[in-house]
């Protein structure tokens, strides 16, 4: 079963710009959260906060219960629990199969262990043909599914993902988010992951938060948010909008448009 | 005429000494590539971490220094020799190690060549690494020596790069092994300053003989450096 993350009073400033101000986010073990928010709201600032690659200027991350002490060898040990898809995944120049074996490596598992582990990971995600090719020989859709073996072969406490599966045609990106999740769940693993797409969050997650200027507005199980139609679409035509407003209380609140 | 005569004679004396393994020309040669050999290994012992530091951590004066490393690679030879001998003269302020004339001394100048060399050339080989590469080797747990050595073999072909200039560029110097070595016969002579005294001496076959001998031990030595950076090339062919 994975564990528990929590966020309490984050700030990250970047230069003189505060790009962060997370008053509390609890994320429960075996839970599934969706982040969502437009470009620039912090979503990638706070899940590298919770994938603690990025010491916040402010606030407690705890890990387990427990408040993440950021010394070098105790945030290694807490890293190797945890495991983190990339928006670009940037493979090695290497084979797939040593791309995907290269964190088990780190934590000392090698040999016949480390072949069926990794052997059972691409199995699982349908690459198991693709074992010896490398990085630049796959296809967009193929280099994500060794992204993703990559973060579950360590079979992690907690996964955190940023968007997984950007630059996916739509059917391909919901085969992989309901496989996603299929896997998240029989396995009790606790994830994150963060988005920009709202048609991804029910496929996906427990729960949503919205993110919006580095503040948490809105959070909930997806169908309870008040996704809204209104947006700058409705605000400089004065139509409805074809889309609806994934952000509520964004646009609204700072254009009046309601 | 006597030119190319003197030429081809060298071509052939060249041969004739390496083949009946002439006992004087074999151990300015084997010296030759034990100074030079041992001052790669210090440059780039010193140069790789340093050229790292510089391509990733961020400080106050970073920029100051990458300039200075970027002078320093052009520093000519003879310079380095004169900065080195001040030092290790026997009045100098270290020359109670009484290294000045000893093939000790011609490392320590070639490492003080070849060290900017071979930093400028690692920090530009790490610098061409993606920005966020570092992030995503310690998400899967890596320690900061495994994140080391993971970026080392990404950046091998920059690397090796660098390993073959900072050789390139002890191999050919002459200016700071003669200031420092002194070109003494059994002691600190090695191929450049042999090839030097020979030409004062209008020794010119002799001349030619080291200086094809002198070619072939550096085409060997960077061969085998190119066919290790060469050997799993990052692309199968031009698509």
């Amino acid at each position: 079963m994975g564990v528990g993350l929590r966020a309490e009073r984050i700030k990250v400033i970047k230069g003189r710009v505060q790009v962060l101000a997370v008053d509390e986010l609890e994320i429960a073990s075996g839970e599934i959260w969706g982040i969502i928010g437009p470009n620039g709201a912090g979503k990638s600032t706070l899940l590298h906060v919770l994938s603690l690659l990025e010491r916040p200027d402010e606030g407690t991350v705890y890990f387990d219960g427990r408040p993440v002490n950021w010394r070098r060898r105790e945030i290694m040990e807490l890293r190797r629990q945890l495991a983190v898809v990339f928006q670009e995944p940037l493979l090695l120049n290497t084979t797939v199969y040593q791309n995907v074996a290269l964190g088990l490596r780190f934590r000392g598992i090698k040999g016949p262990e480390a072949g069926r582990r990794v052997q059972k990971w691409l199995e699982i995600l349908g690459i198991a043909h693709l074992a010896l090719r490398k990085p630049w020989e796959l296809s967009g859709g193929e280099a994500r599914r060794v992204s993703l073996a990559r973060a579950l072969v360590l079979e992690p406490q907690v996964l955190l993902l940023d968007e997984p599966f950007v630059a996916l045609d739509t059917p391909t990106r919901a085969a992989l988010l309901v496989e996603l999740r299929r896997l998240l769940k029989g396995r009790g693993i606790t994830a994150l992951f963060v988005t920009h797409d709202f048609m991804e969050l029910p496929l996906l997650a427990d729960r949503v938060a919205v993110l919006c200027d580095g503040r948490i507005v809105e959070t909930g199980r997806p169908r309870d948010i008040p996704w809204s139609s209104w947006g700058p679409y409705r605000g400089q035509t004065g139509e409805e909008s074809p889309y609806p407003w994934p952000w509520p209380g964004v646009w609204t609140r700072d254009e009046g448009a309601k | 005429m006597r030119a190319v005569g003197a030429t081809w004679e060298g071509l052939v004396r060249g041969i004739e000494l390496l083949v009946r393994l002439d006992p004087g020309v074999l151990e300015v040669v084997w010296l030759t590539l034990r100074v030079c050999g041992q001052s790669t290994f210090f440059s780039v012992l010193v140069g790789v971490p340093l050229g790292a530091f510089l391509a990733f951590r961020r400080f106050l004066g970073r920029g100051l220094v990458i300039s200075v490393v970027n002078t320093l690679m052009g520093i000519p030879p003879t310079v380095a020799g004169l900065w080195v001998s001040f030092l290790l003269w026997r009045s100098g302020p270290l020359g109670r190690l009484e290294l000045i004339y000893t093939p000790t001394a011609i490392v320590i100048a070639q490492v003080v060549i070849a060290v900017p060399l071979v930093t400028g050339l690692s920090m530009a080989a790490f610098q061409q690494l993606p920005p966020k590469l570092p992030a995503q080797v310690l998400a899967l747990g890596a320690s900061p020596a495994q994140l080391f050595w993971t970026l080392l073999k990404e950046a091998r072909l920059g690397l090796l790069a660098a390993v073959i200039a900072g050789f390139g560029g002890v191999v050919s110097e002459v200016g700071a092994s003669m200031m420092v070595g002194g070109n003494i016969l059994h002691h600190t002579r090695v191929l450049t300053t042999a090839i030097v005294m020979e030409v004062g001496r209008g020794n010119f076959a002799m001349a030619w003989a080291l200086s094809f001998i002198l070619l072939g031990l550096t085409f060997t030595v960077t061969a085998v450096l190119t066919v290790l950076q060469q050997g799993r090339r990052r692309y199968g062919g031009w698509p």
